[in-house]
C-alpha cells in the first residue's frame, strides 16, 4: 500500500452563479520518500489539489467525492481533531509566499517552539534545541541569532529556509510544497530547491511539488502529473514525460519554452487560453486549442468534442487523449495483422 | 587588450557601436537615489544633545552607461532590487535621474519639461509588467487605444482614429469588434496584447518593455513573445527589454546587460554571453536556470545574499559573494573593460587574468 493514495478526488466550489468543479477525477499515489511534481498553468487546479489533501479547502469549496488515504486512514472524512494530529506533524506544507506564512509578531524561535509544543509534550528548552538543529540543517548562517529575530528582519530566501525548517520540525513523512520558489530570484531559487531536494533525500521524506516551472519539476521530481482545467491529463515518470510527452497539451507546454526554440525564431505557441472552469468545453477540455483534433484524412475526431478521454498507457506513462488512444489502437491492429 | 585608461575612455563609446552612427538611446553615468528620510523636518534627529540632519538613500542605480542601437533588442537582466526597472523608468522620463544624462537620437531628454518631452513620447512607448494594473478599468478598449492617438495626433478626424485603432487591434490579434468591452473582460494574455496595441498605436520606434511576460502563463508567454518579435520585424522597432528570465533573454535579445546592485557588470551579445559568461555573477546566474535536461543542477552557489542598496559595499558591489574576491576587489570599483570579442566586463579578476 502506498503512503498516500488519492483516488477520484472531486472538489467543487458552490458559488452564487452555480457550482464550479475545480478538480475532477484526480487520482495518484505517493510512496515513502518519493518526489512527485504537479504541473499546470494558473487555473489548472493544482493548488486546489494540494490544499484538499489536508482538507484545507475553505468554504464555499468542498470535497464532493473521492478519497484521500494516508497510511490507510481516510483523511477527507476524518474529524478536525484527528486531522490536526496529521497536519504539520506527519504531512507538512510549504506555501508560496514566505512573508504570508510566518507570523509577523512572533520571533522565529517562538513560532518553532509553538509548533513543536502543539504536537509533542516537550519542554521549551528541548523544543528550542530541536529548532536550532533544524535551522542548522537548512544552512542558515548564525542560527542562534535567528531564533530571536522576527520575520521582517530576514530576506525572502532566508524566510523560505525558515519555512522549510518549520516544515521539517516534526520529521514529517510528506511535505507538500506549493510553488515554494516562485516569489524568489533565480539564484536563491536554485539554492532553495537544492536544499529541499537534499533534505528530502536525507530524511526519506516524500515531496509533492506544485509548480508551473517545468525546469524545476524536471530537476527535482521522479514522477509528475500534468493538470489542465481541473483534470490530470498526463502522468508518469518525470524523465519520460519531459523527453517524450504524449498529450498534445504537454507537448505544447514543453515546446513553448524559449529554450526549445532556436534563438530569434518564432516560438511554438499553444493558441487560445485556458477555459474558465465554470464554462468548460465539451469532451476533452483541451480540444478547442488542440492541433491534433483532426484525423489524417482531415476529419475532426468526434470523440474529442463529445467524450471526456480516459487514460491510455504508453510506456510507463498514462495520457488522457483520444488521439493517443487511436494511435495505440492502430499500432495494435497493425501488429495483429502481421 | 586595452589598457585601463583607454578602456575608461571607451566606456562612453563602445567599439561595436562606432560604425553604426549615433545610437538611438544613450545612457550616460546614470545615477538614481531615492530618499528614505522623508522631508526636512523628518530628517532632524537628536544626537549627543544636538539637532543633526540625518539622510538616508537607496542607491538604486550607481553609474550606468548603456547604448542602444537602432533595430536591436537590448535585454537588461538581474535579480529583484538590481535597478533594472529604475533604468527603464528613468529612460522613459517617469523618474528623473539624480545624476547623469539620457540622450535620445542625439538629443538630451532627461531635463526636458513634459511639454517638451511630448514629441519624444510619441517615438518611445512603454509596456508594463502587470496588464491587470496598466489598463484603466473604467475605459473600454476602444477608448484606451484612442487616447494616445488623440493626444499625439490632435488634427486627426474621428474616422482616421477609428481606422488606426482597428488596424492596431488586428495587428496584435485582438478582434476589433471587442472594442466596446472593458479590460476586466479579457484574460491576462489578451490584456497584455491590448497593452502592446496601445504602445504600437502611435507608431513608435523605441519600446521599453518592463517584464512584459512575467505575469503570464507559460503557453501565453510564448504567444506574447512571438507578438513582440513580429512587431519588431514588421516595424523595425528597437527594444529595451527588462526581465529576470534568462531563457527569454537567450531567445529574444540582441545584446544583454547584466545588472547587480545598481551597476552593469557585463554587456555582451546574447550568443557570447550564454556561450562564455565572464563575470562571476553572470556565471552564477546562468548556472541557476532550471533546465529540462536530466543531469542534476551543478549550479554555482553564491555565499550570502544581495547587500542592501542603502549602504553600498566598498569596491566591487559583488565582492561579498564572489569566490574570486581579493583585497583590490574590496577597495577599488571595477570599470567595464572591453575584451577581445567585444564583451565588456567590470571585474578585477577578469582584468588580471585570474579568471
Amino acid at each position: 500500500m502506498a503512503l498516500l493514495e488519492v483516488s477520484q478526488l472531486d472538489v467543487r466550489f458552490a458559488l452564487r452563479q452555480g457550482e464550479v468543479k475545480a478538480i475532477r477525477d484526480v487520482s495518484f499515489t505517493l510512496e515513502r520518500g518519493e518526489r512527485l511534481g504537479i504541473v499546470g498553468e494558473s487555473g489548472a487546479g493544482k493548488s486546489v489539489a494540494a490544499f484538499s489533501l489536508l482538507n484545507l479547502i475553505s468554504k464555499p469549496g468542498f470535497i464532493a467525492g473521492g478519497s484521500i488515504r494516508f497510511e490507510g486512514q481516510t483523511l477527507n472524512t476524518m474529524s478536525e481533531r484527528g486531522l490536526r494530529k496529521i497536519r504539520g506533524n506527519r504531512i507538512s506544507m510549504i506555501f508560496q509566499d514566505p512573508m504570508m506564512t510566518l507570523n509577523p509578531v512572533l520571533s522565529i524561535g517562538e513560532q518553532m517552539v509553538e509548533c513543536l509544543k502543539a504536537h509533542r509534550r516537550i519542554s521549551s528548552r528541548d523544543a528550542r534545541a530541536i529548532a536550532l538543529d533544524k535551522l542548522r540543517q537548512v544552512q542558515i548562517p548564525s542560527p542562534e541569532k535567528r531564533l530571536d529575530q522576527y520575520p521582517h528582519e530576514l530576506s525572502g530566501g532566508m524566510r523560505q529556509r525558515i519555512i522549510i525548517a518549520i516544515a521539517l520540525l516534526l520529521d514529517p513523512d510528506i511535505i507538500i510544497a506549493d510553488e515554494p520558489t516562485t516569489a524568489l530570484d533565480v539564484t536563491i531559487q536554485a539554492e532553495i530547491m537544492a536544499l529541499l531536494l537534499d533534505l528530502c533525500e536525507q530524511h526519506n521524506v516524500g515531496l509533492i511539488l506544485i509548480t508551473h516551472d517545468l525546469g524545476v519539476v524536471s530537476q527535482v521530481t521522479q514522477r509528475m502529473l500534468v493538470m489542465y482545467a481541473g483534470r490530470v491529463i498526463e502522468q508518469g515518470p518525470t524523465r519520460e514525460i519531459i523527453n517524450d510527452p504524449q498529450h498534445p497539451y504537454t507537448q505544447g507546454l514543453i515546446n513553448a519554452l524559449p529554450q526549445m526554440a532556436t534563438p530569434g525564431e518564432k516560438l511554438n505557441q499553444i493558441r487560445g487560453s485556458m477555459p474558465s472552469l465554470s464554462n468548460l468545453p465539451s469532451g476533452c477540455a483541451f480540444h478547442p486549442r488542440c492541433d491534433f483534433i483532426k484525423r489524417a484524412d482531415g476529419q475532426t475526431r468526434p470523440a474529442c468534442v463529445e467524450q471526456v478521454p480516459g487514460f491510455v498507457q504508453t510506456g510507463n506513462c498514462l495520457a488522457a487523449c483520444h488521439m493517443v488512444a487511436e494511435l495505440l489502437e492502430d499500432r495494435r491492429l497493425k501488429e495483429e495483422s502481421q | 587588450m586595452t589598457t585601463q585608461a583607454s578602456a575608461a575612455a571607451e566606456n562612453h563609446i563602445p567599439a561595436e557601436n562606432i560604425e553604426t552612427a549615433t545610437p538611438l538611446l544613450q545612457i550616460r553615468d546614470l545615477k538614481k537615489r531615492f530618499s528614505l528620510s522623508g522631508d526636512f523636518l523628518e530628517q532632524l534627529r537628536f544626537k549627543g544633545g544636538k539637532l543633526v540632519r540625518h539622510q538616508e538613500h537607496v542607491h538604486a542605480i550607481n553609474g550606468v552607461n548603456l547604448d542602444i542601437s537602432r533595430g536591436e533588442a537590448l535585454c537588461v537582466v538581474g535579480e529583484s532590487g538590481c535597478g533594472k526597472s529604475t533604468v527603464a523608468r528613468t529612460v522613459m522620463g517617469l523618474l528623473s535621474p539624480s545624476e547623469g544624462e539620457i540622450h535620445y537620437d542625439g538629443q538630451r531628454i532627461d531635463h526636458l519639461s513634459s511639454r517638451q518631452l511630448l514629441p519624444y513620447r510619441k517615438r518611445m512607448q512603454m509596456i508594463f509588467q502587470n496588464p491587470y494594473a496598466s489598463l484603466n478599468p473604467r475605459m473600454t478598449i476602444q477608448q484606451t487605444l484612442e487616447e494616445p492617438l488623440r493626444l499625439h495626433h490632435p488634427k486627426w478626424n474621428r474616422q482616421q482614429i477609428a481606422d488606426k485603432v482597428e488596424e492596431v487591434m488586428r495587428s496584435v490579434g485582438i478582434d476589433p469588434d471587442w472594442g466596446k468591452r472593458f479590460g476586466h473582460e479579457f484574460s491576462g494574455g489578451q490584456r497584455q496584447r491590448i497593452a502592446i496595441a496601445r504602445a504600437l498605436a502611435v507608431d513608435p520606434e523605441f519600446i521599453v518593455a518592463d517584464e512584459p511576460i512575467s505575469a503570464l502563463d507559460v503557453s501565453i508567454q510564448a504567444q506574447v513573445l512571438n507578438l513582440l518579435m513580429e512587431a519588431q520585424h514588421e516595424r523595425n522597432l528597437t527594444y529595451l527589454f527588462i526581465t529576470h528570465d534568462l531563457a527569454v533573454v537567450e531567445h529574444f535579445g540582441t545584446r544583454v546587460a547584466v545588472m547587480y546592485l545598481g551597476t552593469v557588470c557585463e554587456i555582451a551579445t546574447t550568443a557570447t554571453l550564454f556561450a562564455k559568461p565572464r563575470h562571476p555573477y553572470t556565471q552564477a546566474l546562468l548556472s541557476s536556470i532550471p533546465r529540462l535536461e536530466d543531469d542534476r543542477p551543478q549550479h554555482i552557489r553564491l555565499e550570502g545574499e544581495v547587500p542592501t542598496p542603502v549602504n553600498l559595499p566598498s569596491g566591487c558591489v559583488f565582492h561579498g559573494r564572489c569566490p574570486y574576491a581579493n583585497a583590490r576587489c574590496r577597495q577599488e570599483i571595477p570599470l567595464l573593460q572591453m575584451q577581445n570579442d567585444g564583451t565588456r566586463v567590470a571585474c578585477h579578476a577578469v582584468e588580471e587574468g585570474r579568471l
